[in-house]
């Protein structure tokens, strides 16, 4: 948040899954509450809708993770949770944490063709020209080329990209402490508005000490050594 | 887009004289209206032809070359300074500079003019390699290399001009597609390139080959291909040996010509700083049997090779700076007096560590002596004699390490500047690493005089190692 707010920014958005795999949810939710108070656009992920019901029949570690975070939470942060939107629109972006197509189907945008169905969704609103995700926790921006279908793009961190209205575009942001790429630093990305500039950052945050954390609470040790590997 | 009239103002910029209509922009020379800050140099303005008959192709050039120039800097590409929106009126404006394209070492048809020397070809060569390595040391490739995109200032430094084809490795590739076509210039093309390849930084090289190709005998070496099939024959065919139209020409030009146009890109120039050491060392190019052939390729070879490329297919190529990084000019300044074994050992085992992580580095061994080392009467010490004993000196030095791989030179600089020779022969052959010794009295002697070692370490252009000696004998002996 420290490094968010040195780019200054005007609106803070939260793509979801803002708990689920850590051992301080409330504390999390505290702090995206308060933002949410001062403006920020908040839309549920697959772990927050799961937190709020979680599963009656225990078959996976995910469910016990989800059971776990439940029992944590007080009723304002379930509420909170609850009365998210699965989707958000501001001006020309949409956020969403999985796809516009059907968003409270999870589905992941991992390719050039899940990617294209958000898109095309999205765009049914003419004023829309870009969406945001998350849920796949890895930074990548699709774009049009010069053929038919969409280019996958990896980020260079740091990199402003220009991205002209005049063509559509979909990001996946990456996720603030759950990368899957083999680097432990959070993501998230900057959107600047004039001239239309999209920049995915990397910030190293203390990773380690979440993962005590979490082997302190007794939760699953996998969830732990993963944030240390970034995997 | 209908054409601008002169003397009318566009944001802010008035506009001049229509300078060149091509196919894809007109090109006007500009100026700021009056009373606007001045940017020091002339401007011009690239205004893309948008009518309904152009294609979409001249609006994604506009977007990437605006993408391009925004970012690159440096004295080989034109400074960029303002942009015109695509929604209102497309524009760009950068600088305006003096020179000629390489076209006009060209003569247009029926024109009778003097072929140029290899000297002439090599020199504008170097240039223009060393304006490609900029390029590449920014992460971009150019991708439409061809003389009308080159300038040459009146200073002999190269320009590369029109960025509507490139690509840069921190931006998405606005020009690329699933299908992986063929992008770029039919002549000049690589034959990477021709199999949907963006971003070799070697497609440069070959391109550049085709121009210096051109300039030595002024023929295409693979034609004007209007078909696809006559774009892929670049990825079997040798063109005609440079020597079979001009024979005057020597083997070395012919063997650095060729060896940029190898339809293999591991087989040309790694980069771009290799090929213009080779332009500038001409003593020093390694001939092989590339530089040597008289007539074009047999029938049986090229269809053994055309067997070969009708299976060849697109593979994404790595970064720019990746690829050029692993592929360094490493120097090393090779001292001759006042200088100890142990100091001579440390520099060696310095070297091998640094060549040994780099299996394409090339090695540049330098002696600086000083003028008056030398002398026009006395036969023992003339010229010649002199360099010829450092050269041998630097030979036996540099024995022990095992060069396989490394193309390796050695070279005897004069300068009464010690420092300045090497940093100035580091500049000058975009060299990427340079290893000297620190001089046993050298870094203690800094707080009261600029030692050579330390002025290097300030003023060179890229990374220095002092090495420390360092005695193995003492645990040999025992």
């Amino acid at each position: 948040m420290a490094h968010a707010e040195r780019q200054q920014v005007h609106q803070t958005v939260f793509l979801g899954d803002l708990i689920g795999y850590g051992a301080n949810p409330t504390e999390v939710l505290d702090v995206v509450m308060e933002q949410a108070e001062r403006g920020a656009i908040v839309v549920q992920g697959n772990h927050d809708a799961m937190a709020v019901t979680p599963p009656t029949s225990i078959t996976s570690q995910g469910a016990v993770t989800a059971q776990w975070t439940h029992n944590q939470l007080e009723l304002h942060h379930l509420d909170f949770l609850r009365t998210r939107p699965l989707l958000e629109t501001q001006g020309p972006c949409l956020f969403v944490h999985a796809t516009a197509d059907a968003p409270a189907k999870w589905r992941y945008v991992e390719d050039e063709r899940s990617a294209q169905v958000s898109l095309d969704a999205a765009l049914v609103q003419p004023e829309i020209r870009y969406v945001f995700g998350g849920h796949v926790h890895r930074q990548s921006l699709y774009y049009q080329g010069t053929g038919r279908s969409l280019m996958r793009f990896k980020p260079t961190p740091g990199v402003a990209i220009p991205t002209p209205s005049h063509r559509c575009w979909l990001a996946t942001v990456g996720s603030v402490g759950q990368p899957r790429d083999g680097n432990a630093q959070a993501m998230y990305a900057v959107f600047d508005t004039s001239p239309a500039k999209l920049t995915f950052f990397r910030v190293p945050y203390n990773h380690a000490l979440a993962a005590q954390a979490i082997r302190k609470a007794g939760l699953h040790e996998s969830l732990a050594s993963r944030l240390e590997a970034g995997a | 887009m209908k054409l601008l009239e002169q003397g009318s103002v566009l944001d802010g910029f008035v506009i001049g004289a229509c300078i060149h209509s091509g196919g894809m922009a007109h090109i006007y020379s500009v100026q700021y209206e009056q009373g606007a800050a001045d940017p020091g140099f002339p401007l011009v303005m690239k205004v893309p032809r948008m009518t309904a008959s152009d294609g979409a192709e001249n609006i994604i050039g506009f977007e990437v070359e605006h993408q391009m120039l925004q970012v690159l800097s440096g004295p080989h590409m034109p400074r960029f300074v303002a942009a015109g929106d695509l929604e209102n009126t497309p524009y760009l404006v950068m600088e305006h500079l003096e020179g000629h394209t390489l076209n006009h070492w060209l003569p247009e048809a029926g024109e009778k003019r003097e072929p140029l020397t290899a000297h002439e070809i090599a020199s504008l060569g170097a240039a223009v390699a060393r304006a490609i390595h900029s390029l590449h040391k920014q992460n971009a490739c150019h991708l439409d290399l061809k003389p009308a995109n080159v300038l040459i200032k009146p200073d002999g430094t190269a320009v590369l001009l029109d960025f509507g084809l490139s690509c840069h490795a921190h931006y998405p590739d606005l020009l690329a597609e699933e299908l992986r076509k063929a992008v770029g210039s039919p002549s000049w093309i690589a034959p990477e390139q021709v199999v949907g390849v963006r971003g070799d930084p070697r497609s440069d090289i070959f391109a550049l080959g085709v121009m210096l190709y051109e300039l030595a005998v002024r023929e295409l070496p693979f034609g004007s291909p209007a078909t696809a099939g006559g774009l892929r024959q670049r990825l079997w065919m040798n063109p005609k040996p440079l020597r079979a139209y001009r024979p005057d020409l020597p083997e070395w030009l012919q063997e650095v010509i060729h060896k940029c146009l190898e339809h293999e890109a591991a087989n040309r120039y790694p980069s771009a700083a290799h090929l213009a050491f080779d332009l500038t060392h001409p003593d020093h190019v390694k001939i092989t049997a590339r530089g040597k052939r008289k007539v074009g390729t047999g029938f049986w070879e090229h269809f053994k090779r055309w067997l070969r490329a009708a299976g060849k297919q697109y593979q994404p190529s790595p970064m720019p700076t990746q690829q050029i990084e692993e592929v360094p000019i490493i120097m090393v300044a090779v001292p001759h007096h006042d200088v100890t074994d142990a100091t001579l050992y440390s520099l060696r085992q310095a070297v091998a560590r640094s060549l040994g992580i780099r299996p394409g580095a090339r090695l540049a061994c330098v002696t600086v002596i000083s003028p008056g080392d030398t002398s026009t009467t006395d036969q023992d010490h003339s010229e010649t004699m002199v360099h010829r004993r450092h050269l041998s000196l630097m030979r036996q030095w540099a024995e022990p390490l095992d060069l396989t791989g490394h193309q390796t030179s050695f070279h005897v600089l004069e300068s009464s500047d010690v420092a300045g020779a090497i940093t100035r022969y580091a500049e000058g052959n975009q060299v990427s690493m340079i290893v000297m010794g620190a001089a046993t009295h050298g870094l203690q002697m800094q707080r009261f005089v600029a030692t050579v070692p330390i002025k290097v370490a300030m003023d060179a252009p890229c990374t220095v190692i002092l090495v420390k000696q360092q005695l193995p004998f003492e645990q040999l002996g025992g």
